[in-house]
């Protein structure tokens, strides 16, 4: 047991530290490092035009999506190679948020079911930030339950004309592209009559409509689509098998292992370090240090199980089901935090505004932001069902809808 | 990196688990829990054989001399077969505070005897209620002899010998205390059982009146060493723990996927899916938080302190999470003296405690987290 790189992952560690050191926008260090749960903005910068400059710098240098294949604009590394590079690239790594979807998901399912020529033409600026990528798959009716989507491909021609709004579509707003679910056949049943395309965001019908979120901020969308004409030659997979081409986009998300996930509870600690409560600092009460003991095993039981993951991927085993741990774990936990962060403030923990709230409001942020954690890409319930069926060997819950044509699945629980 | 124990060491743990599934099921530590015998004498000799007693113990002292991990990996199974031999206070509490403190003429005379299973050995720490501190320590040794009284004594009824923490001081600090060796079976000292809440380890009263004592370690350190073998135990312990949270999970598991009620089995329905998953979790963050404890034992290295006590905690909680959560899901059956499930209910809540309670670790881990931020 221990915790040393291989001679061939300490020589590209120190490759990648090099570069990293000499390359990053060190300007912007101390604001990436503060920033906390996707909560990333630079003083007197755009952040896009920042991620996008540092991305085509890593990919002109080959450091850019480091498991593709070369040819699409990758480096051919392997599983561990990349988590090395999370760890190096460090804060600067925050800038990325906006190219996840693209690389961890669309990208990967363009690889296998786009043509040869697609490949080459879409991949190589995805890889390099100079195109970002959407992932339409969710509606307001679907919820957990993705194949209950309604938005309509029909085939006229060469083409097929699309119909229908997604949600929660995240970054779809300063989206190029997007890879889209779509119902092809209403009659048969849900998983059947589905088909996958990708599409360029600026196509004629393709509307985009920001939600403002309980936060306040708006990083999600509503795309309506009317009418909108996409060649067949975009279609990924078969007609009607758009079911199996979305379990590569999500299986491939499982893949993109983190360095970390985000708990909120080196914030506390800190936050409790330095708070004077009536009786003395914080971290001397007794209730106090309680809580923290049970966030702090969390937080480092996380930290290790994800050590123990990294160990299995250097063996060369695929992630397993366990990286569902971390977002269960984390999402709540934060916002556990956050309220207590708040409670241990008194009637001053409301205010949010950065002069007046302690630690210049990242709590109240954290609280406000927490819920969206617990639901997005596949909410507790969810995770706990992957736990309890593909870990543990427990049946799947019971589909009532499962082969009931799709047009004739009630979508009404009171008459 | 390799967060993760060797093929070898794997292979000494399913050497262990089978060992023990064929040496210890369930019926034989029933015959402890029904009071029939106060350990598993056959076991105990079994384990001595396989050269599990000794695993951490040096050659030269009779031992197999492989190290901590492997100790880990064998206490992970003990815990999952909740064996009822004295392995705990033997292994743990006994022979590590010789192989820290122990002159070499008290390792010759008392490792040997551990690692061929002839020796059963305990701490004599607590004095009543509370947890460990040198304040509560009112045993005193004078002239080469114990006066006081010690409870709860792990397996104290069973012991040859113990390693006992007494005041050699009034000064009103740690060097106050002291610690020494005293042979349970020479004279000036009474033995009571105690009964407590896991039936399958014993538990007793120990009253010294001028017990003849060997000092362990030099006069005044003895607190140092408890702090050191409180640590240990506590990485080892969590092994223990987590084992048994393991096994309590799978028999949750089991369960859910063989009962059937309203015309399926229970596993199917998500409230009793949630919960094991829930199980499940828990189980696995206290597993990493003890391979971390584990490095951190088996390499001495300086985080060991935070990391024993995130050990600690994390798998406590887990064994008592697991452990309450399979009666649950079991139903009225699990709730009955027949099925395994109060076994586990019973040895959750009992190490809990016994190398101090919970708000003693979590006071603990922060004081040691606040000391390595400061630094």
């Amino acid at each position: 047991m221990n915790f040393d790189d291989t001679p061939q992952e300490a020589a590209f560690r120190a490759e990648a530290k090099a570069w990293i050191a000499a390359n990053a926008p060190k300007q912007y260090e101390d604001e990436l490092r503060k920033a906390s749960l996707g909560r990333v903005a630079l003083k007197g910068a755009n952040i896009l035009e920042v991620a996008k400059a540092w991305q085509k710098k890593k990919a002109d240098a080959g450091w850019a999506c480091l498991h593709w294949p070369k040819e699409y604009g990758g480096r051919g590394s392997s599983p561990i190679e990349r988590v090395i590079w999370q760890q190096e690239e460090g804060p600067f790594g925050r800038l990325s948020s906006m190219f996840i979807i693209g690389h961890g998901m669309c990208g990967p399912t363009m690889m296998a079911f786009a043509g040869e020529e697609q490949k080459r033409r879409y991949l190589p600026p995805l890889a390099s930030g100079e195109k970002i990528w959407c992932q339409l798959f969710s509606e307001p009716a679907g919820g957990s339950d993705v194949a209950g989507l309604r938005t309509r491909a029909e085939k006229r021609g060469d083409e097929w004309v699309i119909n229908g709004q997604k949600i929660w579509t995240s970054g779809a707003h300063y989206s190029d592209y997007g890879i889209l679910l779509t119902r092809t056949d209403p009659t048969v049943a849900k998983h059947k009559g589905l088909t996958m395309f990708f599409l360029d965001m600026k196509s004629p019908g393709v509307e985009v409509r920001p939600i403002k979120q309980a936060s306040g901020a708006s990083d999600f969308n509503e795309v309506y689509f009317t009418d909108v004409r996409i060649p067949d030659t975009q279609r990924l997979g078969n007609v009607n098998d758009g079911w199996n081409v979305s379990l590569t986009t999500l299986m491939n998300e499982r893949m993109s292992i983190g360095a970390g996930v985000a708990t909120g509870f080196p914030e506390l600690f800190d936050f409790c370090n330095s708070l004077m409560l009536e009786d003395g600092p914080a971290i001397e009460n007794r209730a106090v240090r309680s809580k923290l003991a049970n966030w702090a095993v969390k937080a480092s039981g996380l930290k290790y199980t994800s050590m123990r993951a990294i160990s299995a991927l250097s063996r060369g085993e695929r992630p397993g089901p366990d990286n569902s741990i971390g977002k269960l774990v984390a999402g709540s936990m934060i916002q556990d935090v956050a309220t207590y962060a708040l409670d241990l403030q008194g009637a001053a923990g409301t205010l949010s505004g950065p002069e007046d709230a302690e630690v210049a409001g990242k709590f109240q942020a954290m609280l406000l932001r927490a819920p969206g954690t617990r639901v997005e890409g596949g909410t507790d319930e969810i995770m706990r069902n992957i736990i309890a069926e593909r870990v543990l060997g427990l049946p799947g819950d019971i589909r009532v809808d499962k082969d009931v044509p799709f047009n004739k699945i009630p979508t009404k629980g009171r008459a | 990196m390799n967060f993760d124990f060797s093929d070898e060491q794997k292979q000494m743990r399913d050497e262990a688990r089978k060992f023990l599934s064929e040496q210890c099921p369930p019926k034989a530590v029933r015959e402890v829990l029904d009071g029939k015998a106060p350990y598993d004498k056959a076991l105990w000799k079994g384990l001595a054989e396989m050269g599990f007693l000794g695993v951490a113990i040096p050659e030269q002292f009779g031992g197999a001399g492989a190290g901590h991990l492997e100790l880990c990996v064998i206490a992970e199974e003990m815990g999952r077969a909740l064996a009822p031999v004295p392995f705990s206070s033997t292994v743990y509490l006994a022979a590590e505070p010789l192989l820290i403190a122990g002159s070499d003429a008290q390792k010759q005379k008392w490792l040997p005897k551990i690692a061929s299973g002839d020796a059963i050995g305990t701490l004599a720490l607590f004095e009543g209620k509370g947890n460990p501190s040198p304040k509560a320590i009112t045993v005193t040794a004078n002239g080469g002899v114990l006066n006081g009284v010690k409870k709860p004594v792990p397996d104290g009824a069973i012991a040859d010998f113990a390693v006992v923490a007494a005041r050699t001081g009034s000064s009103g600090r740690e060097s106050d205390i002291s610690l020494f060796i005293v042979d349970l079976k020479a004279g000036g000292v009474e033995i009571k059982s105690l009964t407590n809440i896991d039936l399958t380890r014993g538990q007793a009263e120990i009253t010294f009146k001028d017990a003849k004592a060997e000092p362990l370690g030099a006069a005044g350190e003895g607190w140092s060493v408890i702090t050191q073998v409180l640590d240990r135990a506590a990485v080892l312990m969590a092994f223990e723990q987590v084992g048994g949270a393991d096994r309590a999970l799978e028999m949750g598991r089991d369960y859910a996927l063989d009962r059937i009620a309203f015309g399926r089995p229970i596993g199917s329905f998500q409230a009793v899916k949630h919960m094991l998953a829930d199980m499940y979790v828990s189980a696995t963050l206290a597993r990493s938080n003890c391979y971390y404890g584990a490095w951190a034992l088996s390499t001495n290295a300086g985080e060991l302190p935070e990391a024993a006590a995130a050990a600690r905690i994390s798998a406590t909680q887990a064994f008592q999470h697991c452990a309450k959560n399979n009666i649950q899901v079991h139903g009225g059956m699990g709730f009955t003296w027949e099925f395994d499930c109060h076994m586990y209910y019973r040895r959750a809540n009992a190490v809990a405690l016994g190398l101090g309670s919970l708000s003693y670790w979590e006071d603990a881990l922060i004081d040691r987290m606040r000391k390595k931020n400061a630094a």
